[in-house]
């Protein structure tokens, strides 16, 4: 299927004053082969984008429920090439559009250029590099930023004003909002500068606003709607995947859903 | 003639090497280390501090020492070694703890994470963080928890706490992920002091602008002793931290060799060794590009070697640098080869090294012969060996001593 973008996927919502739910997955977790599947059950339960992880063997952005999931990916034969096969077994039967959330070393590995290429044809719309922030590599970030896949950006508690502005500006698709300093995984509350922190951050972009770290209840999902453009939800998601199979994501996705929807 | 070997690619460049390749919360606290090194280096008041406390408290300068039957085994008449096995807390490793943490209290930072493989950097941490009175937490992988006790207790008894990494490969790689992530999660409180010339930048230069006092002493020394360079510098390489600090005043003189001797494990063929320059491909890890043991889906490759200060998959940016431009040479040599250096050591010149810098010994031995004609060689002996005592007892078959 042609995929929507992912501007059209925030844009749906916004018109109905509702914030875009995006789970996180990492691919080849908890089981190889399956992945595309679980993508399906996503997307039929309400997610407006899907991340999609490609495991690495040093994590060191990812609190240890992805760690694990990462390891046990690698552990059952998943690289890039197994990673895109699965957007492309995906894309074949949905719109829902795909972003891929990787670490550098792998696509670097892979080669930048043919990395972009191939993800563009399996089916990806974007692209998220946990460790290649604003002016790290400015030749790389052109490749990236200058290709048909959207640049994916971080934006952090630590950053600075004036530099959201400047992230806000070399990205597309939407501006991706840690809620904490910290790794990735599930919190159990959500801090109370966070509804000031989203507004200063909104103001920054003309892009849209997506809080991720730490969100890990549909209560906590329903919160964070009401401060921004989308709501990315991933370790509390890969362990329902992991300890209680390959349904419940999609369940538990749907109860996220519900939440966010008002109930 | 200067080598510049910073470019102008970028702050933190060693030509297309280094960088800050970090998650997004890390890069504010990247810059505000960079502005409150570049200020403290030109403060007279800190600098003449560090000083101080490596001359009363580190027992600086180390003595460059010749070893007249070392020199005999080696086939080579003027073999030299730097002692950096005398400093306090037994290796250069203090060196840069002790400038980091002044550091890190002029920045009003007082918890202090660290990473540690064989336990040296951990106890210099222990140690400087006992000495300016900070919280300390030392990152080591369960498996170099078990094959360095010593080291653990010592920096117990420093009053750190020492927390054991589960995670990966359960060695050095791991610890300094497990670090990262503390650093990631506690940055406004937290000063993180990484061990070795690798890390985002300014980490790769800092450390090894601290390190440098041991390349500064050695020139002087060896120009008062012999009248002449070196024809060679021989340092181990790990991360690279002692190799960076005795190589960087010798940069500039083309006529010195700089080699670098990395651990080949149980051989380069065998795939089971940390040679990273040797055998590795240019690859992002822990904040730096550089060369790095990986697969061919760029997924990281566990690294071996005997010593656990060498077990460590990655390689400082500069020493990339410095093996592309060719100004440094990089070799190799395996466990069993530093086995036999680390007992040769012992009793041709009554000094026992660490397993570390037993590489750069073993070298020595096996290569020295063909400096005979050009000048004196030195060595950097990074650190003393009464840590691997228990483990080369073990791995010789002798059971566990203690």
């Amino acid at each position: 299927m042609t995929a929507r973008s992912i501007a059209e996927a925030f844009g749906r919502r916004r018109r109905e004053e509702r914030s875009a739910l995006i789970p996180y997955v990492t691919a080849g977790h908890p089981l190889p082969g399956h992945t595309a599947e679980i993508l399906g059950g996503l997307a039929g339960a309400g997610a407006d984008v899907i991340e999609l992880g490609v495991p690495f063997s040093d994590p060191l952005a990812d609190g240890p429920t992805i760690q694990r999931s990462s390891f046990r990916a690698l552990q059952g034969g998943t690289t890039v090439h197994t990673v895109l096969d699965e957007v492309r077994a995906f894309r074949s039967g949905s719109d829902v559009p795909v972003v891929l959330f990787s670490y550098l070393n792998p696509l670097v590995r892979y080669g930048i250029d043919a990395f972009l290429a191939d993800a563009l044809a399996a089916g990806a719309q974007g692209l998220l590099v946990t460790d290649l922030p604003l002016g790290a590599d400015p030749e790389l970030e052109e490749r990236i930023r200058t290709s048909d896949l959207d640049f994916i950006r971080l934006v952090a508690p630590t950053t600075n004003v004036e530099r959201v502005a400047r992230i806000a500006a070399s990205s597309s698709g939407f501006l991706y909002y840690i809620s904490r300093t910290g790794v990735t995984g599930a919190r159990a509350t959500l801090r109370e500068s966070l509804a000031e922190e989203v507004r200063e951050v909104r103001r920054a972009s003309s892009i849209p606003v997506a809080v991720g770290f730490g969100i890990s209840t549909p209560e906590q999902a329903a919160a964070v709607a009401s401060l921004a453009d989308g709501v990315v939800v991933g370790s509390a998601l890969v362990r329902t995947l992991e300890e209680e199979g390959l349904e419940a994501g999609a369940v538990f996705v749907a109860a996220l859903r519900r939440a966010m929807d008002g109930g | 003639m200067t080598v510049a070997t910073e470019t102008t690619r970028g702050s933190g460049r060693f030509g297309s090497f280094g960088g800050r390749y970090v998650p997004e919360t890390l890069v504010h606290a990247l810059d505000e280390l960079e502005a409150a090194y570049a200020a403290a280096t030109s403060d007279p008041v800190f600098t003449a501090e560090l000083d101080g406390l490596l001359a009363d408290f580190v027992g600086r300068p180390t003595p460059l020492q010749r070893a007249p039957r070392l020199g005999d085994a080696a086939g080579h008449p003027a073999v030299y070694l730097k002692r950096e096995d005398l400093n306090h807390t037994g290796a250069h490793k203090i060196n840069n703890t002790l400038g980091q943490a002044l550091l890190a209290r002029r920045m009003g930072k007082r918890r202090i994470i660290a990473e540690t493989g064989a336990g040296q950097h951990g106890v210099a941490t222990a140690t400087a963080c006992a000495l300016f009175d900070m919280e300390c937490v030392v990152y080591m992988g369960q498996e170099d928890v078990e094959r360095q006790a010593l080291n653990v207790y010592r920096m117990e008894l420093l009053g750190a706490e020492v927390r054991p990494v589960q995670s990966g490969t359960r060695t050095l790689k791991d610890a300094t992920n497990e670090a990262i992530r503390d650093w990631v999660t506690n940055v406004e409180s937290t000063h993180y002091i990484i061990g070795s010339v690798v890390g985002p930048d300014p980490f790769p230069r800092m450390v090894r602008d601290f390190q440098a006092v041991i390349g500064r002493e050695t020139r002087a020394q060896i120009l008062e002793t012999e009248g002449r360079l070196p024809a060679a510098v021989v340092a181990c390489v790990g991360g690279g931290s002692n190799a960076m600090g005795i190589f960087h005043a010798f940069v500039a003189d083309r006529e010195v060799d700089l080699v670098g001797v990395e651990a080949a494990g149980e051989g380069i063929d065998t795939g089971r060794h940390a040679a990273s320059l040797a055998a590795g491909a240019p690859g992002v890890l822990h904040g730096s590009l550089s060369y790095l043991l990986q697969d061919a889906d760029g997924q990281v490759a566990p690294a071996h070697s005997v010593s656990a200060g060498l077990d460590y998959p990655g390689v400082g940016p500069e020493h990339s640098f410095l093996k592309d431009t060719g100004r440094a040479s990089y070799t190799s040599v395996t466990d069993a080869e530093a086995l036999s250096a680390f007992h040769r050591l012992a009793r041709l010149e009554g000094i026992i090294p660490a397993l570390e810098s037993a590489h750069a010994v073993a070298h020595v031995l096996r290569d020295g012969r063909r400096y005979e004609d050009r000048g004196p060689l030195v060595i950097c002996l990074s650190g003393r060996g009464d840590k691997d005592v228990a483990h080369v007892a073990r791995v010789e078959g002798l059971g566990p001593l203690i």
